[in-house]
């Protein structure tokens, strides 16, 4: 073809095959942009629905701890403090806020502005403080949930009122306590305190949290070790053939087999057949130890194998055995690659939810588990349940305990690529 | 309970093993010149005495819960003939004696039952920990017997450090065992009261008739056609979505972006990768779905809130980093040489990548993709989350359908009857998916791996 | 095709010019160029004419900079991240960098075969028809087909390849994989060929066999090729570079580096001292 006197067709042609290259890379572009923009309209949508679960509105009130209804054996003591008429006190004070208010109807309506809660709070706070009995204090008192998505502006002031859970009267009482700094948006140290409850203002994710502790825990101590020997095994001491061949198919198979079945299976041994009891961490733990392992021994593998053979002989040079190679050199080096796959499959398993619903952890649990035996939830799964709460607040709840969630995993990866970046040798 | 007694027990057992041993080299070293070092001898008692030991634990765990419950309902009040009611007294009074439900009377079990369940528990503990200081004693003793001067240690230890690792690479394969066992067991259970045909080619799915373990069969019905649609519905949406997005970063990233940009993308999308599905779930039912109704309501067109859809969309997006990570490494794997090749000849970058560097990697591209349905096929929070229970046999998007995975969590959380059709048809439906996704799998796995060793 | 005459300063041109042939004429040329990777200097001042269908060979140890220049004649260094040219390469007294020429183009008329036979994963025959088809040259089957045959025919290869065109072209032997290499870049019917090593990687049978290639395409083709042996330079080519640490050493008719060289450095490689 003539080149310097190229017609118009050929320059023609080539703009066209220009102009088709940077399309090309426009989609590869917009493919990145779609990826990145849902990953920043998740993270969005979570921090803007779910920061305010850290933040609760409190009412103060003037509360005067009358001994008689507090304390009724009178020696300020835990047992006497926590047999106290809380409730009493609490209208007690409601009363004298807003003596204006006479009838029944009216009061009832006042008292709903407060949560179910509010009268354990007080109990909680005079036994730590048992010098307050016969005197009055200023106490900042949780709001109900309703209250709250009031404060907070989650629902519409604008709707008629038969379709708000906020009567005008409550509105209107709401708006003079605000006005006289009576009522206050203040840290919620209940959502990070206290384990799950009906009432949306007093749940927490304490428990789920310590119930993910527990059961990573038991994921760890059996997942790691196992995964670590059967890696070195395979990468070490299994002599190449059919039987390595078919260990390593099997496990990389594994690893791709649904997590829901591993829940199957751990209902099926676990509970079915051994009879360990339902929603244990110890439960949920092994369970998921089976699911982590294959990943584990794949990412053991790996990094065993980034090790470099001459290492190995020169350690067998000098008359070391297999397993002393292996012991003094071999997973020395390849310990940060390892504890990089471990990081990162242990946060795999802390956001796992689907395998612990077959196994019972769905349940409702307010207590915060003491043990691998007692009966808890997990993060993913509390969020689980939250979002399929019909409370509007629970949606709040929700979005909090994600972010917690997130912040856990996005912590646990962002160590994991530290040390790949930072301590992991190159060979 | 007893297990972490028995647990502390035998290692103290083992240090003093480790250390007898220890010392009995050391006094014989002054004797002769030891073949091992003592530390050597130590850890052979140490593990002689343990790992019996740890054995019989495990046996016991395994085994002592069932046989005592056997026991219990032998002597017991039971045999009332229905498995079924003899199952849920057995969980009452295990939970009783275990002391998580308090006891009351007109429970339906006896105090009997449940003070023998108590003994038969203490009696396990105190045999557990008679057997495991006993065949502790007769390992230790037998290893100390076996240490002289010429005694081979290390490599005694060694051998048995590498039956230790053998058994433990073969824990995987008991997995797989496992799964395959029990879900082709209890499916068989399953498939002896509703007719394997009717499961695979039923179209009609409600399990919710089948109330009673009597008064199934007939009234249940467990055609799971609808179940497939849904599960082959959502997927491929959502592979409609994840295919073309992955792939695309996957170019952009390898092909085009500076490694600056590489630097902080690839993260980017490790993130994206790293979130839990049920945060995905949220996501779905809390943004997606509601505002995927609300364009419908607006164009005029009317879309389930739980339309399959939604669900589908969210998944694709879920799967982008999973096809994005394979098809990079993939594409990352064709050689530069091909490239330099192409370029030489004077063609775009597009040109090279369209023509010569994707035709390279479709195979494993394939296989990445294959492993993305996979994973999508299995995927659960999502779809439990946004797709809804209501099983309808459509081809249309905009409504609600449900899954295999859906299903099976439906059918197992919450209050369940022991061996009910309804619950072991979970298990069908797990059977079902285990051996579709391991087919994909297998083949997945092999593309791809034939790949990488093409390249 | 236009050009002009090379001034050499060489009194061995004149050896050309005594045999009655015309003088050739440059058909590229490199003036003062510099390359760097990152901030470290590659290539220090080039001066190098390319004449007209001629070989040219560029030796010299390894790492000493051929390999680097070679690349800078199509610009495949521009896909090298961190790698700056500066100077100016003529391509028929036009500069390669200047905003009017298109590098697919350039790279169109300047075609390369490399070190290591790099066939696409595609047939033999759809290996060849790339270059054509990319560019659009052929209106319909039969012209390509032509193409295909003639191409693979000036490779040498017809005869081998013409019952299996459609057998994918990394079932070849190395030799043959190298053969449908350069096949593959005339094609596209260059000006200009360069061949990095062509035959490094191949056996000494496959390798005489490249070279016969290149004596009959430098009729037709300008070729330059970058060989670590110096045989090999001395067999092929017509002129020859010498580069050392990123400079021109000396640039001359091949006869005269090999037997007469005017420089100590030149001398000392040649003569197998060092390199």
């Amino acid at each position: 073809m003539n080149h310097k006197n190229e017609t118009p067709e050929q320059r023609k042609y080539l703009a066209k095959r220009h102009a088709a290259s940077r399309r090309f890379r426009w989609y590869g572009l917009m493919g990145l942009g779609i990826a990145l923009t849902t990953l920043f309209l998740l993270l969005g949508t979570m921090l803007l629905k779910g920061y305010s679960s850290f933040f609760q509105t409190q009412i103060q009130l003037s509360v005067s701890f009358d001994q008689t209804l507090v304390d009724p054996v009178g020696d300020k003591s835990v047992e006497s403090l926590a047999r106290g008429d809380y409730r009493a006190i609490l209208g007690n004070a409601i009363k004298r806020a807003f003596p204006e208010i006479k009838s029944r109807d009216d009061r009832r309506q006042l008292s709903k502005i407060f949560s179910d809660g509010a009268s354990f709070q007080l109990q909680n706070l005079l036994i730590s403080h048992p010098e307050w009995v016969s005197t009055s204090q200023n106490v900042w008192l949780i709001a109900s949930d309703n209250v709250d998505m009031w404060v907070k502006e989650v629902v519409d002031h604008d709707l008629p009122e038969s379709q708000r859970r906020i009567s005008d009267l409550q509105a209107k009482w709401l708006a003079f306590l605000e006005v006289n700094h009576q009522l206050q948006l203040r840290f919620n140290a209940m959502f990070f305190t206290s384990g799950d409850s009906r009432n949306p203002e007093m749940a927490g994710i304490l428990g789920a949290i310590k119930g993910s502790a527990l059961t990573l825990l038991i994921t760890f101590l059996v997942s790691f070790p196992l995964g670590v020997a059967s890696a070195v095994y395979l990468e070490e001491f299994a002599a190449k053939g059919r039987w390595a061949d078919f260990i390593e198919v099997n496990i990389n198979n594994l690893a791709a087999v649904p997590s829901i079945v591993f829940g199957l299976l751990g209902l099926a041994l676990y509970l079915n057949l051994m009879h360990l009891p339902r929603s244990a961490p110890l439960v949920g733990g092994l369970t998921l130890a089976m699911m982590t392992l294959p990943t584990l021994v794949i990412a053991t593998r790996a990094s065993l194998k980034s090790v470099p053979d001459p290492i190995r002989d020169g350690a067998r040079a000098l008359g070391a055995s297999p397993l002393q190679v292996v012991l003094h050199h071999v997973l020395p080096l390849a310990a940060p690659g390892m504890l990089t796959g471990t990081i990162i499959s242990m946060a795999r398993a802390l956001g796992e939810t689907a395998p612990l619903l077959m196994i019972g952890m769905v349940a409702f649990i307010m207590d915060i588990p003491g043990g691998v035996m007692d009966p808890s939830t997990v993060l993913p799964v509390q969020i689980f349940l939250w979002a399929d709460s019909p409370e509007r607040a629970f949606l709040e709840k929700t979005s909090g305990a994600t972010l917690i969630l997130l912040a856990f995993l996005i912590t646990m990866n962002a160590l994991a690529v530290y040390i790949r970046n930072r301590v992991e040798r190159r060979w | 309970m007893g297990f972490s007694l028995i647990g502390t027990v035998l290692a103290i057992m083992a240090v003093l093993g480790f250390l007898i041993g220890n010392q009995r080299a050391r006094g014989l070293a002054r004797a002769g010149r030891l073949h091992s070092l003592p530390r050597y001898h130590g850890v052979f008692v140490a593990l002689w005495t343990a790992l019996p030991g740890l054995l019989m634990i495990i046996l016991f765990a395994v085994f002592s819960t069932g046989m005592i419950n056997s026991m219990v309902m032998e002597n017991g009040q039971g045999g009332a003939g229905d498995p079924h009611m003899l199952a849920v007294e057995l969980n009452k009074i295990q939970l009783i004696a275990e002391g998580r439900m308090p006891f009351q009377e007109g429970m339906g079990v006896s105090w009997d039952s449940v003070e023998r369940m108590k003994n038969l528990h203490r009696n396990a503990d105190i045999l557990a920990l008679f057997c495991v200081i006993a065949v502790g004693v007769v390992g230790f003793l037998y290893a100390l017997r076996r240490i002289r001067t010429d005694f081979r240690a290390r490599q005694e230890v060694e051998r048995i450090v590498r039956v230790l690792l053998v058994v433990a690479s073969s824990v995987s394969i008991f997995i797989t065992l496992g799964i395959v066992l029990s879900l082709i067991f209890e499916a068989l259970r399953f498939f002896a009261v509703v007719p394997v045909s009717d499961f695979i080619f039923g179209l009609q799915w409600s399990p919710q008739t089948a109330i009673r373990a009597d008064q199934v069969g007939g009234s249940g019905s467990f055609g799971a056609i609808p179940l497939f649609a849904g599960t082959l519905m959502i997927t491929g949406i959502s592979i409609l979505v994840a295919a073309p997005v992955g792939l695309f970063c996957a170019i952009y990233l390898s092909e085009f972006a500076s490694p600056n940009v590489r630097g902080w993308v690839k993260p980017a999308l490790e993130i994206l990768a790293g979130i839990p599905t049920v945060v995905y779930g949220l996501f779905a039912a809390l943004i997606v779905a509601p505002a995927i109704s609300d364009f419908g309501g607006q164009i005029g067109l009317d879309i389930a809130s739980e339309s399959a859809l939604a669900a589908g969309l969210v998944m694709g997006i879920m799967i982008i980093p999973f096809v994005s990570s394979l098809s990079d490494d993939v594409i990352n794997a064709v050689p530069q040489a091909i490239r330099d090749g192409s370029l030489a000849m004077g063609a775009t970058e597009a040109e090279t990548i369209r023509q010569v560097v994707l035709p390279a990697a479709l195979p494993g591209i394939v296989g990445a993709l294959l492993l993305a349905i996979s994973r999508a096929v299995g995927e659960t929070m999502i779809v439990v989350m946004a797709a809804g229970l209501a099983a309808n046999l459509t081809a249309n998007p905009l409504q609600a359908m449900t899954t295999v995975t859906v299903q099976i969590v439906t059918l197992l959380v919450g209050d369940q009857e022991f061996d009910s059709p309804k619950t072991l048809a979970a298990f069908a439906l797990g059977l079902t998916l285990f051996f579709v996704t391991l087919i994909l799998n297998i083949v997945a796995l092999g593309v791809v791996k034939r790949y990488h060793e093409k390249q | 095709m236009v050009g002009k005459n090379v001034n050499y300063s060489f009194e061995t041109m004149h050896l050309e010019a005594s045999q009655n042939t015309t003088p050739p004429r440059v058909k590229m040329e490199a003036k003062g160029v510099d390359v760097y990777y990152g901030d470290k200097q590659a290539l220090e001042k080039v001066d190098l004419p390319v004449p007209l269908n001629r070989v040219t060979a560029l030796i010299g140890p390894s790492g000493c900079g051929k390999s680097t220049f070679l690349k800078c004649l199509n610009r495949m260094n521009d896909t090298v991240v961190g790698c700056r040219v500066t100077g100016s390469i003529t391509l028929d007294e036009e500069d390669i960098h200047s905003p009017t020429v298109d590098v697919v183009q350039l790279r169109a008329r300047v075609g390369m075969v490399f070190q290591k036979p790099n066939p696409f994963p595609k047939s033999i025959y759809d290996n060849i028809a790339y270059g054509p088809r990319i560019h659009g040259m052929t209106r319909d089957r039969t012209e390509l087909d032509q193409i295909v045959e003639e191409s693979l025919a000036r490779a040498g290869l017809w005869n081998e390849v013409k019952d299996r065109l459609q057998e994918p072209g990394t079932s070849l032997s190395g030799g043959q994989q190298q053969r449908l290499c350069i096949a593959r870049a005339i094609a596209v019917n260059p000006e200009v060929v360069l061949m990095d090593e062509p035959c490094s990687a191949l056996d000494p049978i496959a390798t005489a066999r490249i070279e016969e290639l290149i004596d009959e395409l430098c009729n037709k083709y300008t070729i330059i090729i970058v060989t670590h042996s110096m045989q090999q330079a001395a067999r092929v080519s017509h002129y020859t570079g010498f580069f050392h640490m990123g400079e021109l050493v000396e640039y001359d008719h091949t006869e005269a580096i090999f037997t007469n060289p005017q420089q100590e450095r030149t001398k000392g490689y040649v003569t197998g001292r060092f390199g």
